[in-house]
């Protein structure tokens, strides 16, 4: 049974280093789904949020092969119970004068907003989890998706905890 | 020494190198690597020029295999780069520390599809262990130290420094640094103490255990640890294709190579075993056959300093994550402890594997039209050469003949391409072996398919003063593609007859590089040139060793298959007494 898991890799923020990585998963066969980088308190390192599709054994492997990784610093992996996970979406969607105070009224629901209001579309932003942004998607997709466009998956852990310290 | 001197990148590369202790690289230079070769034409660091990028790279490997130091090649940017490619797959695999120094076009010209550019940091990244891009002088320094350590500690491998040409034409600060910190690098030197014990509880307990026994051995020089423990234990060796010599092949307790073309007694006490104490050795397909099948009814114990080892190919109950030499050492005291409880009795097992050894030992036939045998040739080169010499070979046939019918008793003198499989490794790998062992006999046993990929090198070993001696294994083909023929393919021989018994003159190619050429076509010739080559000393030689065509590699398990499936000769399984195994 394969399943999804959330890494959370600190990696030295040097030219090449997401290359290292999408080499690694390329050579070795591992399905990335998503992958989020950027910044964080420390202008060195960088976090990379990867959202892998394996099963048991084979993620300690991917893990052990991450490891090895010279610029990778450590590697966490965040249960989905104990950690914040958020996706971003923009999505257009067609609308007419009669239902677009029900596309409004979804946008509430899933607390999204509306961030452009054209002539016969709206363009709603949304943040959450997988399945929240898969529900709007779901709501909305009758009214016609016109483009979408949707960022990798950001993760952190919930509570005091810090999910690692780096020198 | 001034610790801020002024200089140029180049020079501070060049001092870089001499700091990290090295003493001889391998190298071509070229536009864009130009400015080192200045200050190395004074440096006290020997400089080998090859005909061949791959050469110096393999030549670094067979360097860095001979002595266990960093061995060190450079070249220049594009083709020069890219030539090191193969050398570069071929010591990562073989976890052999090679540093590879290439230059770059530079900086303001990376990415416009410059004359002579190439993304070798990008085109060698799956390849090495880590590699590096410099782009100003002030890094070159840090980069030379940083690769130097992770090439040669944790699990060693190759590490490329590719250097753009205005970071050595540009004035720099040299500042070498005196310790090396590295966030996401911390090798796990010590296994821990639990699993230590565990471990030995498994030993204590094992009534089949067989010593599994790989490269690592040697990367960690464990000899002497290796030999207490399997004293200690009394269990049966086997060594792989990277750990031969590691375990005198005369020892008693000694079976011999496991895998494909291993012994029969050493694969089936490994399928037989029900524990495998496994050393520095990855549990590779050419030694498991098919994996799902492999030791079925063995607990696993792997000691490994790569943690991505541990439970990669085959799952395990005790891991010791750490240096072998730490691992073995710390083992010895557990066993002893759990032994002084009840040392288990071996006395059945040994039985059971003596049998399989009496009764399917290595051997050949002599070919029926009393051509030349390619495994008496190498038989007689062993033995007249002698465990102290070192033998580098290529790959296929002529390389599974030298790790069966040479005997290995010590390590590092046995040198081959094993993970990569790498044609045309030997001559190179013998020059580097000769420069880093100069006192020692080097031989390089080739096949006649090999030496055609990579003997330009022996131009650099006579004009150098590096006296190796190349054994052609001349069988006129690509001999083990062949046998896959034989046996898999109908013998339907597309592409595998090589015509070289004269196209090339091999004695004469071998005069014509400055060294001497001699040849061997029966039986009785074989010990009068292998003695005359081994008294040339001031030249490298050269012996075409005639051979019968149709010889096989024996024992087989066949690509894929299970090692229940091992073949004597052709067709010819063993037929297992009743007894329950």
């Amino acid at each position: 049974m394969s399943q999804t898991h959330t890494l959370s890799v600190l990696v030295e923020n040097s030219p090449g280093v997401l290359a290292r990585i999408a080499s690694l998963f390329s050579r070795r066969g591992y399905n990335i789904d998503s992958l989020a980088v950027g910044p964080t308190e420390n202008p060195d390192i960088s976090r990379m949020t990867i959202v892998i599709d394996v099963e048991g054994h084979a993620l300690d492997q991917v893990i052990a092969q991450l490891d090895k990784l010279i610029n990778v610093i450590s590697i966490t992996e965040l249960d989905p119970m104990t950690s914040v996970q958020r996706e971003l979406l923009l999505v257009k969607v067609s609308t007419t004068p009669e239902n677009r105070s029900q596309v409004l009224e979804t946008v509430q629901l899933f607390r999204a907003k509306v961030v452009d209001v054209a002539q016969d579309a709206v363009t709603i932003e949304a943040t959450g989890n997988a399945e929240k942004i898969q529900a709007l998607l779901r709501v909305l997709e009758p009214y016609g998706i016109k483009e979408l466009v949707q960022s990798g998956l950001v993760a952190m852990e919930r509570g005091l905890r810090i999910t690692e310290k780096f020198n | 020494m001034n610790m801020s001197e002024e200089m140029t990148g180049a020079q501070a590369l060049v001092k870089s190198l001499e700091r990290a202790g090295v003493d001889v690289m391998f190298g071509i230079p070229g536009g864009a690597i130009l400015p080192a070769y200045d200050p190395i034409f004074d440096s006290k660091i020997r400089h080998i020029l090859v005909r061949h990028e791959q050469g110096a790279g393999h030549a670094a490997t067979g360097y860095a295999q001979a002595t266990g130091r960093v061995g060190v090649c450079i070249a220049t940017s594009g083709p020069g780069a890219t030539n090191l490619v193969t050398p570069l797959a071929d010591a990562q695999m073989d976890s052999v520390p090679v540093v590879a120094i290439t230059g770059q076009v530079s900086s303001g010209a990376i990415g416009t599809d410059a004359f002579q550019e190439a993304d070798i940091r990008g085109i060698t990244m799956p390849v090495t262990k880590h590699n590096f891009l410099v782009t100003d002088p002030k890094d070159i320094a840090r980069a030379i130290a940083e690769a130097f350590h992770i090439a040669e500690s944790g699990r060693p491998g190759a590490v490329l420094v590719d250097i753009a040409k205005d970071a050595l034409q540009l004035n720099t600060t040299f500042d070498y640094p005196s310790t090396i910190n590295l966030a996401g690098y911390k090798p796990v030197m010590h296994p821990a103490a639990d699993a230590l014990r565990d471990a030995a509880a498994l030993i204590a307990q094992s009534s089949a255990p067989v010593l599994y026994v790989g490269g690592g051995v040697i990367k960690s020089n464990a000899y002497k640890e290796l030999m207490l423990l399997a004293e200690l234990t009394g269990a049966p060796v086997v060594t792989t294709l990277m750990a031969l010599g590691s375990f005198p092949d005369s020892h008693p307790q000694h079976l011999g190579m496991p895998g494909m073309h291993g012994t029969v007694a050493a694969v089936t006490a490994l399928q037989k075993s029900d524990l495998l104490i496994t050393l520095g050795a990855r549990f590779d397909d050419r030694v498991t056959g098919k994996l799902s099948t492999f030791a079925p009814n063995a607990k696993v114990i792997h000691a490994d300093i790569d943690p991505a080892e541990i439970g990669k190919n085959r799952k395990v109950d005790v891991a010791l994550l750490g240096d072998l030499k730490n691992s073995i050492n710390g083992l010895l005291p557990e066993v002893k402890a759990a032994f002084a409880k009840g040392k288990p009795d071996l006395t059945g097992w040994w039985k059971t594997v003596n049998e399989w050894r009496t009764q399917f030992p290595l051997g050949f036939d002599e070919p029926e039209d009393g051509s030349l045998s390619p495994q008496y040739v190498i038989q007689r080169l062993g033995q007249i050469a002698g465990p102290d010499a070192i033998y580098t070979a290529g790959v296929g046939q002529h390389q599974m003949w030298s790790s069966q019918f040479i005997n290995y008793e010590k390590p590092r003198t046995w040198l081959n391409s094993g993970g990569l499989g790498t044609m045309g490794y030997a001559v190179p790998a013998a020059m580097g072996a000769k420069v880093g062992a100069p006192d020692k006999v080097v031989w390089a046993i080739d096949g006649d398919g090999c030496f055609q990929m990579t003997n330009q090198e022996l131009v650099t070993c006579a004009l150098n003063n590096i006296p190796i001696k190349v054994a052609i294994i001349n069988n006129e083909s690509l001999g083990m593609v062949r046998q896959w023929q034989t046996l898999f393919y109908n013998q339907r021989y597309s592409n595998t007859e090589l015509h070289s018994k004269r196209i090339p003159d091999f004695a004469k190619l071998g005069e014509a590089m400055g060294c001497v050429g001699l040849r061997a076509e029966r039986k009785e010739d074989v010990d009068r040139v292998i003695n005359e080559a081994m008294v040339i000393n001031d030249r490298p030689v050269v012996i075409d060793f005639s051979v019968h065509r149709d010889a096989m590699v024996w024992p087989m398990v066949a690509a894929g298959a299970s090692n229940d499936l091992i073949t004597v000769a052709r067709s010819m399984a063993p037929v297992w007494d009743s007894q329950e195994l």
